[in-house]
């Protein structure tokens, strides 16, 4: 049992780009949820939209990295604007199973093969990162004992923490302000500051944009840092998880969602390794005849689960939360 | 359908398979071109040659080499349209008609000098494109079978049976979960795990104990109950005790679902298996449709389940205390009766009938760790577009969602991606009438 690689990928991966998507996700969801009490279960869709909007952009339209930007950014505003049309009239549990179809229908449409000369079929897109790589001006990778990260993790570390600081230094100072007062007030008692003469519509769907393009940055971000849009990638589970690490640190919390990212991908990490290498080698700890190596990849799943439920059921306001800004009761 | 358009595709092969014809043959057909412009019809001809061969197929006639047909006119025309020659088919009924060369050529038959008895079953001219010097041979259907296109009505109707058929099992869950949201208010993101539940453990006691898949189905239906009593008794009883929130409810079950499918995975691996019968039956016509004998009594056993739920709401005290528990918990409460017993009563309910539907589904394709989870979305899409809480419209829902699926793809939804057409219904239902087609108007929004 070699502790060591253990310990290197809970904390590569804690501060690695994959806690980024999460956390720039999770962010989004923390407006949605925490803050407006929206619950947005099609993030996934944002991000889908956001990731295949730069994608089309730089591969089939020939754009620059920052336009293709752009656009990922706008579709995925687009996106919140047609979604919320129809649906930010309904109560939360509709509005969860709506957005969740949405993602869905997009993932399927994206994957599909008829729509393959533009998304790429399952295969997805990918040839966009030459501007993006010829940026990085990290020569080599680092190792810094505990966690290790390659040259190209470095440069998409570099700039997603910096993206992550300045959407929660948005979500700081937005919240504290009027405008945020409100979404929380909505989130309190909708009939309350609708009786205050606010237009309660405009501001859940001010809020479901603010959240899905930020989920949309999730979204691009994570093409940039894998070099490729896969449609596969952007299933509910990306949803699912991404609220997990939001719960884990706390909704209607600034850092909460960061926090959580970083803790998610710790622990999915290193029961990943901690897993694999009980199952691997000559003697292993755990023997086959218990689990094999293909059983085991799938305990941190299990674990997750449960520990999702655990989570709702006796600590719903995560680390840092407070038990009464979660919005649990449907209105 | 698709076994006897192959079965077509390879008579029309044999039909078209030509032996290159000797020169020499040529010379016992005396008939003159009634052309006297087109150059030596009735000529050895030796240069570059599209022949001709026509054999009547005798389609239905098996055993029987085919006999030639004499006597019959060609034309070949070059591309431009111009008649090059015309040729008439001698004993072996074979013509040859000469031409200049490589290139492409459209050669058509005469109908009306067709003997009696013997018909054109294909197309009466064909383009052909000459690539050897030596010319092309050509040959044209005689008394094959004809091939049609299977016409739109047939699909059609083919495609709303599988619909219905689909929409049968999706009713069996879809009741579940309704009866399950309208008496707790809980929207069971894990509900897809019951399905699955239910399939799965159907395929150990078919697969692994070795029973029969009929009594492996019927026992699965009491353990999907006794899993959803079990659930109930563990997890949302306390749950509802404790005042939980229905959207930490929600948020539970989304995490009883990853669990679940992550164990059944662990337990059952990733791969797609069948139950030990009834695996590959072929399809009975049965006039516009085909079907199964297995489709058959899958769509039997959904309405006989559905119609016995039905005398359970509506004739029982049991049904009745559901209704009422599921219209207003507060009043039947103050009213006397058990409504945590209602509720567990329900939760076996529900889960059984999803097992069911699990095992039907698997009956219909085949067993997988996802099964349920993919059906999921569809199961939510029929039940809000019946009308959320209510057992009938889950039903009619469903078979809405089903044919919908199915008759997509023939009115340009892309058949890869046919759940989409179901989804956009789930979506537009919520825009115009969102308390769905049976559901009570109330606050939703």
């Amino acid at each position: 049992m070699d502790f060591g690689s253990i310990i290197d990928a809970a904390f590569s991966n804690a501060f690695g780009p994959q806690a980024i998507v999460f956390a720039l996700a999770a962010i989004g969801l923390n407006i949605h949820f925490g803050y407006t009490g929206l619950l947005n279960f099609g993030q996934a869709g944002f991000m889908a939209v956001g990731a295949f909007g730069l994608a089309v952009a730089m591969v089939r339209l020939d754009l620059p990295l920052p336009v293709g930007i752009l656009v990922g950014l706008v579709a995925s505003a687009v996106l919140a604007l047609i979604l919320g049309v129809p649906t930010l009239r309904l109560r939360a549990d509709y509005l969860a199973i709506v957005t969740i179809a949405a993602a869905e229908i997009l993932r399927l449409v994206f994957g599909a093969v008829e729509t393959k000369a533009v998304f790429g079929g399952s295969n997805g897109l990918n040839g966009f990162t030459e501007t993006w790589n010829s940026l990085n001006p990290y020569s080599k990778g680092i190792d810094v004992g505990f966690a290790s990260w390659s040259r190209n993790d470095l440069w998409a570390m570099t700039v997603g923490w910096v993206v992550v600081a300045l959407c929660c230094l948005l979500t700081w100072a937005l919240m504290r302000s009027p405008w945020g007062r409100v979404l929380r007030s909505i989130r309190e008692d909708e009939d309350a500051v609708r009786s205050l003469g606010k237009n309660v519509f405009l501001y859940k769907m001010q809020a479901l944009m603010l959240g899905g393009v930020i989920g949309g940055l999730g979204g691009i971000f994570f093409a940039l840092k894998q070099a490729s849009v896969v449609p596969s990638d952007y299933s509910t589970n990306l949803t699912f998880f991404a609220y997990t690490a939001l719960l884990i640190g706390g909704a209607a919390r600034v850092l909460g969602p960061v926090v959580g990212s970083m803790i998610f991908w710790f622990l999915i990490s290193g029961l990943g390794a901690f897993f694999s290498q009980a199952t691997s080698g000559i003697d292993p700890l755990i023997p086959a005849s218990v689990m094999t190596d293909t059983q085991a990849s799938l305990i941190r799943y299990i674990l997750m689960g449960l520990g999702l439920m655990l989570l709702m059921i006796y600590r719903p306001q995560g680390i840092f939360g407070d038990r009464k800004e979660i919005a649990l009761d449907a209105r | 359908m698709r076994l006897r358009t192959a079965a077509l595709f390879s008579v029309m092969m044999a039909g078209l398979v030509f032996l290159a014809t000797p020169a020499s043959a040529e010379t016992t057909s005396p008939s003159p071109g009634p052309s006297a412009s087109a150059p030596a019809s009735d000529a050895p001809v030796t240069g570059p040659a599209i022949r001709v061969r026509l054999l009547d197929q005798q389609e239905g006639k098996a055993g029987n080499n085919p006999p030639p047909v004499p006597g019959v006119t060609v034309t070949v025309s070059d591309d431009s349209d111009t008649e090059i020659g015309r040729a008439v088919t001698n004993d072996a009924g074979v013509a040859a008609v000469a031409i200049p060369g490589k290139g492409k050529y459209s050669v058509s038959i005469d109908e009306s000098t067709l003997p009696d008895g013997v018909k054109l079953t294909g197309k009466k001219t064909l383009d052909v494109s000459v690539n050897l010097t030596s010319g092309q041979n050509v040959a044209f259907p005689l008394n094959g079978k004809v091939v049609e296109a299977t016409p739109f009505v047939e699909r059609f109707v083919d495609s709303v049976v599988s619909g219905l058929k689909y929409g049968l099992i999706i009713a069996l869950a879809a009741m579940g979960l309704s009866l399950i949201f309208g008496t707790t208010g809980l929207t069971n993101f894990s509900h897809g795990e019951l399905i699955t539940f239910g399939a799965i453990t159907a395929y150990f006691l078919n697969s692994t104990l070795g029973l029969p898949v009929i009594l492996a189905g019927i026992l699965t239906i009491g353990i999907g109950g006794l899993f959803g009593w079990g659930q109930d008794r563990v997890l949302w009883r306390p749950l509802r005790s404790r005042g939980t929130g229905i959207i930490a409810m929600m948020i539970v079950s989304i995490g009883l679902g990853l669990l679940l499918r992550n164990l059944y995975q662990f337990f059952f691996g990733a791969s797609t298996r069948s139950y030990t019968d009834y695996t590959s039956q072929r399809a009975r016509d049965y006039g516009l449709f085909d079907l199964s004998d297995k489709e058959v009594a899958i769509m039997v056993i959904a309405i006989v389940t559905i119609g016995i739920v039905a005398t359970i709401m509506t004739r029982t005290r049991l049904g009745k205390a559901m209704r009422a528990v599921s219209d207003n918990p507060a009043l039947s409460a103050s009213s006397g009766m058990r409504v945590d017993g209602v509720i567990s009563s329900v939760w076996t309910m529900g889960a059984a009938l999803s097992a069911l539907a699990g095992v039907l589904l698997g009956l219909n394709s085949q067993v997988n760790f996802m099964m349920g989870y993919q059906l999921l979305l569809m199961v939510f899409a029929a039940t809000i577009l019946g009308g959320l809480g209510t057992v009938w419209g889950a039903v009619l829902g469903s078979l809405i969602i089903g044919v919908i699926t199915e008759v997509g793809p023939l009115l340009g939804v892309p058949g890869s991606i046919k759940e989409v057409g179901a989804l956009v219904v789930l979506i537009l239902i919520l825009l115009i009438r969102p308390q769905g087609i049976l559901g009570r108007a109330e606050r939703i929004g």
